[in-house]
């Protein structure tokens, strides 16, 4: 119906309901949230892991009685892999799916834009997930399965495993570019999530921001130290 | 002084447009809209087609002007917009490049001018909200704090200018869209229709075609109206509230682009 001189707004009728999940999935913001929940249970992990890790400066039997430790009980083992694995497809899908749609909202590329305050980590969030996920199948290759040790691979056995594999220079170089790659990550990451998560406040956020950025480089920083030290002899 | 300015030229939606290079002659005292003015005045002069570009109030208030200066959405001098913006905040002999807001969701109607509907519809898809009608209300009859009605006053500045989704990587309509949702839910009067609104106008942003946030700020640091992300997200958590309380099983309903008046 429509008024004289007027033009009514007219909505197109509602399809069949996708369902509450599907339809939150969806929409980018929904996809966000949940892009945001998966990344602090990444975070969590790369956190414990990183506290794991830094266990190999106090001696092999710390790192290997805590290695023992994570294994005695295979259904908590698994249960915290299946967990893992799942943020990682929900993460890594939605973020994928979203960095795919670029090319449809933006056909016609600038000829020039100039960025001003958004930081590099921020901008190539997508590449550095790339890499994070290719070095997480390396990663457990490499000293979980142990098929693409460069030295010789004893099961549950961080110590020698890290000593072994890290004399191996590309290995260690491998290791230090993926580092990075976490580190730029987690810069905007931990950041991102809670804007996305719609949480935001002139006196906190500055704050998050910075804590970010230095919780980011700090977690890379101690994880490249171990193939450095390795390297250097400072472990051996 | 004298400009070079290299300006995207384009017939219509369905040329494929180029730049072409243009001399003028300015002076520092003129907006960035007379320079083009002089330059038009010119083209029309030697019989040439003049330079489409959109303006209106040439105030910075009203929206309607705005394209990317050398990469930057409204030019170097931010917050304003390019009719406030005064060449001399450029020196003679520079070389400028002038190209429209590009997106998906905003088709270019010619030159410089850009189709900024999907912003209407955005609005549209938010609907109505419920007010008193009759004699006009006691001005404090509702009682609204200091804080509240602050921020929804500064996310009302947005003019609509478009310059957030020209600025974004991804052609995000992100900060006009949160800018709309703030201004109404902090205030008493948008309460009944909050979370029905932020699920149909986050519907009709996805389905205009733009793009997502990813909370890097380009939107914010080009915004005349200085409107900060923090109203991002606010519709985020609105959008997530929403998503969780609501009790319909409807999808959000969204405006068509040609059975609306904001074709």
């Amino acid at each position: 119906m429509s008024v004289a001189g007027t033009k009514s707004i007219e909505t197109e009728a509602p399809q069949a309901s996708p369902g509450a999940l599907l339809a939150f999935w969806n929409n980018p913001i929904g996809k966000k949230a949940l892009m945001s929940l998966t990344g602090i249970i990444l975070s969590l992990y790369v956190f414990a892991h990183l506290l794991g890790n830094m266990q190999i400066y106090v001696g092999a039997e710390a790192i290997n009685g805590y290695a023992h430790l994570l294994h005695k009980n295979l259904a908590l083992l698994w249960t915290a892999r299946v967990v893992l694995l799942a943020a990682v497809l929900v993460h890594a899908l939605a973020g994928v799916q979203l960095y795919l749609n670029k090319a449809n909202t933006r056909p016609v590329q600038y000829a020039e834009r100039v960025n001003i305050i958004s930081t590099t980590a921020s901008r190539t969030m997508i590449w550095s997930g790339v890499l994070i996920f290719a070095f997480v199948i390396y990663h457990v290759l490499d000293l979980t399965v142990g098929v693409a040790h460069a030295g010789p691979y004893e099961d549950v056995m961080p110590y020698q495993n890290v000593l072994s594999g890290f004399r191996f220079l590309p290995a260690a170089i491998a290791y230090v570019v993926a580092m990075v790659g976490v580190g730029f990550h987690l810069w905007h990451g931990l950041y991102s999530l809670f804007q996305s998560l719609g949480m935001s406040h002139p006196r906190y956020t500055p704050m998050v921001q910075k804590g970010a950025a230095i919780v980011g480089t700090l977690v890379a920083l101690a994880n490249i130290s171990v193939p450095i030290a390795v390297l250097t002899g400072l472990l051996r | 002084m004298r400009l070079t300015l290299e300006i995207w030229r384009q017939k219509n939606g369905s040329d494929p447009g180029r730049f072409v290079t243009y001399e003028v002659e300015a002076n520092e005292h003129m907006s960035f809209l007379e320079m083009l003015d002089v330059l038009n005045q010119g083209l029309i002069a030697k019989g040439e087609e003049p330079v489409a570009f959109d303006n209106d109030c040439r105030e910075g208030i009203c929206g309607m002007c705005g394209f990317l200066i050398d990469g930057q959405a409204h030019g170097p001098n931010h917050p304003g917009t390019v009719c406030q913006l005064h060449m001399r905040f450029f020196h003679d002999g520079q070389k400028l490049r002038l190209e429209p807001w590009r997106a998906a969701a905003f088709p270019i109607v010619k030159d410089l001018v850009v189709n900024r509907s999907a912003l209407d519809r955005i609005i549209a898809a938010g609907g109505y909200n419920s007010v008193r009608t009759g004699s006009a209300p006691e001005a404090n009859a509702i009682l609204i704090n200091k804080n509240d009605s602050d921020q929804a006053m500064e996310a009302a500045a947005c003019i609509g200018c478009g310059a957030c989704v020209a600025a974004c990587p991804n052609a995000a309509a992100a900060l006009f869209t949160g800018a709309k949702i703030t201004q109404l839910s902090l205030l008493p009067q948008g309460q009944p229709e909050r979370y029905i609104r932020v699920i149909n106008m986050a519907g009709q942003h996805e389905s205009e075609g733009f793009g997502h946030c990813t909370s890097i700020g380009e939107c914010q640091a080009v915004c005349p109206a200085g409107i900060k992300i923090e109203v991002i997200a606010r519709m985020n958590k609105d959008f997530i509230r929403a998503s969780l309380k609501r009790r319909e099983t409807t999808p959000p309903a969204t405006i068509s682009k040609s059975g609306s008046p904001y074709a």
